[in-house]
């Protein structure tokens, strides 16, 4: 009995392939970065003649940074957490105490750094201070902050919502010129 | 009598021709989720953290800045020097590279957004120098790039 030849399958060598791919996946490992399109956006005051505005000294909060990133806010040393509790309740006032803002539309944030400042600890102030108002926005919109950050502006119902807490409370912080504070 | 040679059933070799089509579904994610380095860094970049983040909206409306201590301290020192594109500027000459991305862009140049790419080690100084450069050149909205820090709610 003749026996039945079993019919081979051409096939192509693929082991090589696998090493293609490697080369091409490590060119674009070193080749690439992971873009990092994240970050604290801040206008910056358009450049003007000087103009002088009168604020009442109740509504501002003054926050000095020193060249040993040492925090001075209203004239007491306090740390992150504290600062945004102090400014919490300093925009928040709406006139009970008389040192503090008359209405958080009126309420002013000076921040104030030396040139020595680290930016890594501008960037904290900084963060902090949009922390305190991300807060005190969900807040007034009644909803809890993961939800007020979760906010499309895209989505006009949502829009609306984020306009009428801005509105409110609007986030005022003028950004001192860097000087040497002692 | 006619030996009959013992065929063995099991292969020996593990299957491997899938391999090439993990590595290239690896490739693939690589592909779509990085980009090409824009420029050489000429100095040190490591972000700070932050939590409150916008994300930059028109990626071709942005420009970057790099600021940090150079990495090359031997030829250029170990003040935190400026670098846009592949070079590193003094703050003099912001003004002029500002005017530059913005005819880029055309009409659009007055919507440019300019990230700023800083070492967490940098001062100040520096960069409040580079700020009024970039308001004497109009370009206001600013984006100081940093990761993303997570807080603990409640803290």
């Amino acid at each position: 009995m003749i026996q039945k030849k079993k019919k081979e399958t051409p096939e192509i060598n693929g082991g090589a392939m696998a090493d293609i791919a490697f080369l091409l996946l490590i060119f674009f490992l070193v080749a690439t970065t992971i873009a990092s399109d994240k970050g604290v956006t801040v206008m910056l005051p358009p450049k003007a003649e000087d103009v002088d505005v009168k604020v009442k000294t109740r509504n501002v909060f003054n926050i000095l940074v020193n060249s040993k990133d040492m925090m001075l806010a209203q004239e007491e040393q306090v740390d992150l957490p504290q600062l945004r509790t102090m400014v919490k309740e300093f925009v928040l006032n709406n006139g009970k105490n008389k040192d503090m803002s008359e209405s958080p539309a009126k309420a002013i944030i000076s921040l104030k750094s030396d040139r020595g400042t680290s930016y890594e600890m501008y960037i904290s102030v900084i963060d902090e201070l949009k922390y305190a108002y991300a807060e005190m926005r969900a807040m007034y919109l009644k909803i809890p902050l993961e939800d007020y950050q979760a906010l499309d502006k895209e989505n006009p119902d949502q829009k609306e919502k984020l306009t009428r807490a801005r509105k409110a409370i609007p986030y005022k912080v003028s950004d001192a010129e860097p000087s040497e504070i002692k | 009598m006619a030996t009959f040679k013992k065929k063995t059933k099991t292969k020996q070799d593990i299957p491997t021709s899938a391999l090439p089509d993990i590595i290239f579904m690896l490739l693939f994610f690589f592909m779509i989720s990085t980009t090409f380095r824009e420029s050489e860094l000429l100095v040190k970049n490591s972000l700070p953290q932050a939590s409150e983040l916008t994300k930059l909206e028109k990626k071709s409306l942005v420009s970057y800045i790099y600021i940090g201590e150079p990495t090359d301290t031997k030829k250029f020192g170990t003040e935190p020097r400026i670098q846009v594109n592949d070079v590193l500027i003094e703050p003099d000459q912001i003004v002029q590279h500002v005017i530059q991305e913005k005819d880029k862009l055309g009409e659009d140049g007055d919507k440019i957004t300019m990230s700023l790419k800083i070492d967490r080690d940098a001062k100040m100084g520096v960069i409040s120098d580079v700020r009024q450069k970039l308001r004497d050149a109009n370009a206001l909205k600013v984006n100081y790039a940093s990761n993303k820090k997570l807080r603990i709610s409640g803290m």
